[in-house]
C-alpha cells in the first residue's frame, strides 16, 4: 500500500503554513518609541497640527523616523527613548491644553505587512506595565438620589394641587407620604398618577397605626434605566479624565451591570491616576452679564455682582454671580435633532425643584443669554518641604452660551449648535456634571515597567528552554519521526503566535505559561501516533500499513483527549478574569493548532518522505 | 530509542489494593490538612493590598517591618520575593481606610525608611473584599462546571462507569494537589487555580487515552476478564503515558526554574498535578471503573449499533 494525501490537502497545509508565518511575522519587528497626539475633545485632528509639530521639532534639531497622520491622531516615531522623551516635552509645551500628547510604543511593522492587517500580539498589562482598575458604581446611592428627587417633586405637586399631607420622606427604597385621612390620600393618588412625570413609579396605599400612607416605589424598568444612566455617566466622566492623563491606548469598558474596567498601559504614577480619575465634576447655569465691560474685567476691573470666566477656547466672558441651578438637578441630558428646524440640539431634563428654580429665573429674562459652566474639582498631592500636601484645585470653563427663548421648565433644549458632534459633546459634559453616583476602586493591579519587561524576558526564556528541551528529546527518542514532530511543534508555535496576533487577543504572563504547557502537551498527539506505529511494527505489519494504522487508530484517542482538555479550557475562559483568561485563550488556541500540526502536518511529511516508496524497508522511529 | 522493547506485562490492577490504600491515605492526609491548616489564600481571594518593591541593594526585612510598623502598618506581612533586593508587602483589608489609597500610603511609608535608597514600585495589587469573595465563588463554580462538563462528555462518549472513574481520578488529583499546597502553606492565588483547572484537563487527557484503549481491547480481545483486558490496555499505553508526562514535565520544570516568581505557584501546582495525574490515570481511574463493575457487554452495544446499521442492506 501507499501513503499519499490528495493534492488539495497538501495545498491546504501550505496555505495555512504561509498565512501563519505572515501573520506571526510582525512580532519579530519590535516597537519604536513614539509620541502620539490626539485631540482632547473632538474626534478630528486638524491637519495644520503637522506643520506646528514639525517646526517645533526642527528648531531643536529633532527629526522623527516617520510621521503618520490619520485624521484622528498623529504618530511620530523616534530612534530611541531619549529623543522620544525630549520630543514629548517639546510637543506638550507647544500644543497646550487642546490635545492629548502621549508616550507610546508603536509596532514597527513594515508597510506591506500592515497593508495585510498583520499586527503584533497585543500584550497585557502584566507584560507591558501599566494600571488596571476595576471600579464599582454605588447603585444604592444612585437609586436613593432618584428617590430624593421625587420627595421634592411630590411636595411641590401636592402643595400646588392643594392636597394636605402630614409628611413626605424617603424610607429605604421607597418614598412615603403620610396623610391624616384617606380622602386626602385618594386626592393625592389621583393627582400624582395623572401626571406623566411619575410614570416610573408604582403607588401603593397602606394603612398603619391610624395613619394613611401612600408609598411609591421605582418600577423595575426605571431602576434599570437609573443604573444604566449612572454607569454611562461615570464612563463618560472617566473617559474625559483619562484623556488628561495622556495614555496612548486606554481601555474604559463596562463590566457587568455596575462595574467599569479602566486600563491604562504605561501609566506608572498610580497616585496621580487615582487623583485624576477621582475628580468630581459639576455644572452651573448662570446668566450672562451683557452690560459689563469684558475688556475692563480682563484688565482686573470686574463689575460687582459678576465674575469673569473663560470658555474652552480661552475667550473671556462675564457672568452673573448668582447661580440659577447646579448640575445636581439634572436628571438626563441627551443629544438629538430639533424637530422644527432640523438642527442639532441637546435635550435637558430637570427634577421638580430644579425646574421651579429654572422657571423662576428665566421668567423675567427671556431674550437674554444663559451660560453653562463646567466645574471640575481635582485633588492633587504635591510635595512641600518633603511632605505630601493635598490640595484641591477647581477648574471652571464655560461650555455653552445660549439665548433664552422662553420661560424654561422641567424639559428644555439647547439648540443652535454647530454640529451633531458639538451636541453630543455638550450632552456628554452635561451628563458628566449631573449629580453622579459615587464610584469606588474595588480592584487594582499595577505592574511597573521593569517588572513588565522582566515578565516578558522570563516568559520568553521559559518558552525557549522548554521548547528546546522537548525538541532535543523528541529527536533523540523518535529519530526521523521525531524530527517530523519537531517540525510540527515549531509550526505549532508559529501558528499560536499567528492566531493570537490575528485575534488581537491579550497575551498575559499566564498566557505565556499556557503556550509553554501547550508545547509540552502538543507532542502528546505525536507520541500517541508514534507509539501506535511502533506497536503495529512490533505486531509484524509492513511499514506503510503501520504508518496508516498508527495515524488512523490514534485519531479518535487524540480527539477525545483534546476535546476534554478544551472543555476545561473553555470553562476557565468563561469564569476567568484578565490574566486567567489569557491562559485559557492560549491553551485553547494551542490545542486546536496542535491537532492540526501534529496530525495533518506530520502525516503530510511522512507521506512525502515514505509514502511513495513501494518497498519501504525500515522506519526511522 | 524505546522505553520498552516489548509491550510490558505489569499487573497494575493486581496491585490496586495497595494503590487504593495509598490514594486513600493521601486523600485523607490532604483533607485533614485542608480542614485544619486550610489554604494560604492570596489576596485574590481574601482581599487586601499587595505591593512589590525593588531596592537598589539587598535590604533587611527587619528594618522594612520596623519602618512599616512606625507608620501604623504593624499587620503587614513582609517577605523577600525572588531576590533579597525585592520585597513583597501584604496588608489585609482595613475598615474605614479608603482601600485604594492604602497602596499609596504604604509606598510612601516604605520611602521614609532611611538609607533604603531609591525604591522602585514593581507591582501593586489591591482586591476589594467583595471582589475577593466573588473570585472565590466563581473559582469553586468553575471547578464544578469543568468536572460536570467532563462527566457528561465521558459518559456520552464511553459509559457512565468510565465517567465516574475519570472524575474520581480528577477529584483525587485536585485534592492531593490542594493538600500539598495546604501542607506547605504555599500561596494559593488565581494562577494556581488556573493551574488546577489545567491539571483537570491534563489528567483527564491521560485517563481518556487509557480508557480509549480499554474500549478498543474489550471489543478486539475476545477472551479475558475485564481486569485482564484493563491490564493489557494500561500496559499498551504505558510508554505513551510516561513519554507525554515526561515531555510535559520538561516544560513545566523550565517554567518552574525560569518563569519567575509570578508564575512559580502555577508551575508548582502543575508539577504536583502532572505527577499525581500520571499515577491516577494508571491506578485510580481504571480501578474505579473496575470497582463499579465495567464489563465487556457495557461497551459493545455503543460500537455495534453503528456498525450493524451500516451493514444493513
Amino acid at each position: 500500500m501507499m501513503n499519499q494525501y490528495p493534492l488539495w490537502k497538501y495545498l491546504l497545509i501550505a496555505v495555512i503554513v504561509i498565512a501563519g508565518v505572515i501573520y506571526a511575522l510582525p512580532n519579530l519587528y519590535g516597537e519604536d518609541p513614539a509620541v502620539q497626539i490626539s485631540p482632547a475633545r473632538s474626534e478630528q485632528l486638524d491637519a495644520s497640527i503637522q506643520q506646528r509639530v514639525n517646526s517645533v521639532l526642527e528648531q531643536k534639531g529633532i527629526t522623527p523616523l516617520r510621521t503618520e497622520y490619520t485624521g484622528q491622531r498623529m504618530l511620530l516615531r523616534f530612534s530611541d527613548t531619549e529623543v522620544q522623551l525630549k520630543a514629548y516635552d517639546l510637543i506638550r509645551d507647544a500644543l497646550g491644553n487642546g490635545y492629548t500628547v502621549a508616550l507610546n510604543l508603536a509596532p514597527a511593522t513594515p508597510g506591506w505587512l500592515q497593508s495585510m492587517n498583520a499586527k503584533p500580539m497585543y500584550l497585557g498589562l502584566d507584560l507591558r506595565g501599566g494600571v488596571h482598575f476595576l471600579m464599582e458604581v454605588d447603585m444604592a446611592v444612585a437609586l436613593n438620589q432618584a428617590l430624593e428627587r421625587y420627595v421634592g417633586d411630590f411636595r411641590s405637586a401636592l402643595r400646588e394641587g392643594k392636597v394636605r399631607y402630614l409628611t413626605i420622606a424617603r424610607e429605604g427604597s421607597r418614598v412615603e407620604i403620610k396623610f391624616r385621612d384617606p380622602g386626602q390620600r385618594e386626592a393625592a393618588l389621583a393627582l400624582l398618577t395623572k401626571s406623566a412625570d411619575y410614570d416610573d413609579l408604582d403607588f401603593a396605599e397602606e394603612e398603619e397605626g391610624g395613619a394613611y400612607y401612600l408609598r411609591a416605589t421605582l418600577k423595575e424598568a426605571a431602576q434599570r434605566e437609573i443604573k444604566r444612566f449612572a454607569l454611562q455617566q461615570n464612563i463618560t466622566t472617566l473617559r474625559n479624565r483619562v484623556n488628561e492623563l495622556g495614555v496612548a491606548e486606554p481601555v474604559i469598558q463596562q463590566q457587568g451591570q455596575e462595574r467599569i474596567v479602566v486600563q491604562l498601559p504605561g501609566v506608572q504614577d498610580t497616585a496621580r491616576a487615582k487623583e485624576i480619575l477621582g475628580a468630581t465634576a459639576t455644572l452651573e447655569f448662570r446668566l450672562v452679564d451683557e452690560r459689563g465691560d469684558v475688556q475692563a474685567a480682563v484688565a482686573g476691573r470686574v463689575p460687582p455682582g459678576s465674575r469673569l470666566y473663560y470658555d474652552r477656547d480661552g475667550r473671556p466672558i462675564l457672568l452673573k454671580r448668582q447661580v440659577i441651578i447646579t448640575g445636581d438637578y439634572i436628571t438626563d441630558a441627551s443629544s438629538g435633532i430639533e424637530q422644527q428646524t432640523g438642527s442639532p440640539a441637546v435635550f435637558i431634563t430637570l427634577d421638580g425643584k430644579g425646574a421651579r428654580m429654572m422657571s423662576n429665573a428665566t421668567r423675567d429674562n427671556v431674550g437674554k443669554s444663559m451660560a453653562v459652566v463646567f466645574i471640575e474639582i481635582k485633588s492633587e498631592t504635591r510635595m512641600v518641604d518633603g511632605k505630601p500636601v493635598k490640595t484641591k484645585k477647581k477648574v471652571e470653563e464655560v461650555i455653552n452660551v445660549a439665548v433664552i427663548r422662553d420661560q424654561l421648565g422641567k424639559r428644555f433644549q439647547i439648540s443652535g449648535l454647530d454640529s451633531t458632534r458639538e451636541a453630543r459633546d455638550l450632552a456628554l459634559l452635561l451628563r458628566a456634571g449631573a449629580l453622579a453616583a459615587p464610584i469606588e476602586i474595588v480592584e487594582e493591579r499595577t505592574i511597573g515597567p521593569s517588572l513588565g519587561q522582566d515578565n516578558i524576558d522570563k516568559g520568553v526564556r521559559s518558552v525557549v528552554i522548554g521548547f528546546v528541551l522537548v525538541l532535543a528529546f523528541m529527536a533523540f527518542w523518535y529519530r526521523g519521526f521525531g524530527l517530523m514532530a519537531n517540525l510540527a511543534l515549531t509550526l505549532n508555535l508559529v501558528l499560536i503566535v499567528a492566531v493570537l496576533s490575528m485575534l488581537q487577543a491579550t497575551l498575559t504572563l499566564p498566557g505565556i505559561a499556557g503556550i509553554v504547557l501547550t508545547v509540552g502537551m502538543a507532542v502528546d498527539a505525536n507520541v500517541l501516533i508514534f507509539e501506535r506505529i511502533r506497536e503495529e511494527l512490533r505486531n509484524g505489519n509492513t511499514p506503510q500499513s503501520s504508518i496508516d494504522a498508527g495515524y488512523g487508530k490514534a485519531f479518535s484517542t487524540i480527539a477525545d483527549a483534546n476535546i476534554t482538555t478544551l472543555l476545561a479550557a473553555l470553562v476557565l475562559f468563561g469564569f476567568g478574569t484578565g490574566p486567567i483568561k489569557g491562559f485559557a485563550v492560549t491553551l485553547s488556541i494551542g490545542i486546536v493548532t496542535s491537532m492540526f500540526t501534529a496530525i495533518m502536518v506530520t502525516r503530510a511529511v511522512a507521506n512525502l518522505v515514505y509514502g511513495r516508496q513501494r518497498r519501504l524497508g525500515k522506519l526511522s522511529i | 530509542m524505546q522505553l520498552f522493547k516489548k509491550t510490558t506485562a505489569i499487573d497494575f490492577l493486581g496491585a490496586r489494593k495497595v494503590a487504593t490504600s495509598l490514594s486513600v491515605v493521601l486523600i485523607i492526609a490532604a483533607l485533614i490538612s485542608l480542614f485544619f491548616r486550610g489554604l494560604n489564600f492570596g489576596i485574590d481571594f481574601t482581599g487586601g493590598t499587595l505591593i512589590e518593591v525593588g531596592y537598589p541593594q539587598s535590604v533587611d526585612l527587619v528594618e522594612v517591618r520596623k519602618t512599616l510598623a512606625a507608620h501604623g502598618f504593624d499587620d503587614a506581612i513582609v517577605q523577600h520575593f525572588g531576590t533579597s533586593r525585592e520585597v513583597l508587602v501584604r496588608v489585609p483589608p482595613r475598615e474605614g481606610v479608603n482601600s485604594a489609597e492604602l497602596s499609596t500610603q504604604i509606598l510612601d511609608a516604605l520611602r521614609q525608611q532611611p538609607d533604603a535608597g531609591e525604591i522602585k514600585m514593581r507591582r501593586v495589587e489591591f482586591v476589594g473584599p467583595q471582589v475577593g469573595e466573588e473570585l472565590t465563588n466563581d473559582g469553586g463554580l468553575a471547578m464544578l462546571y469543568a468536572l460536570i462538563g467532563i462527566l457528561i462528555y465521558v459518559a456520552l462518549r464511553f459509559e457512565y462507569r468510565f465517567a465516574v472513574g475519570s472524575v474520581a481520578a480528577l477529584v483525587h488529583d485536585v485534592i492531593i494537589t490542594l493538600g500539598v499546597f495546604s501542607l506547605l502553606q504555599l500561596n494559593f492565588d488565581l494562577t494556581v487555580l488556573a493551574a488546577i483547572l489545567a491539571i483537570i484537563g491534563y489528567s483527564l487527557n491521560d485517563t481518556i487515552v487509557v480508557f480509549d484503549r480499554i474500549r478498543e481491547n474489550f471489543i478486539k480481545l475476545r477472551t479475558g476478564t475485564p481486569m485482564e483486558v484493563m491490564n493489557v490496555s494500561i500496559n499498551q499505553t504505558l510508554a505513551r503515558t510516561l513519554m507525554t508526562s515526561f515531555t510535559t514535565l520538561l516544560v513545566v520544570v523550565a517554567l518552574f526554574l525560569f518563569g519567575g516568581e509570578l508564575i512559580h505557584g502555577f508551575a508548582t501546582a502543575l508539577l504536583i498535578g502532572i505527577i499525581v495525574g500520571t499515577y491516577s490515570s494508571i491506578y485510580v481511574a481504571s480501578s474505579a471503573a473496575l470497582a463499579l463493575g465495567v464489563s465487556k457487554t457495557d461497551l459493545m452495544p455503543v460500537e455495534k449499533e453503528g456498525a450493524e446499521q451500516d451493514d444493513l442492506p
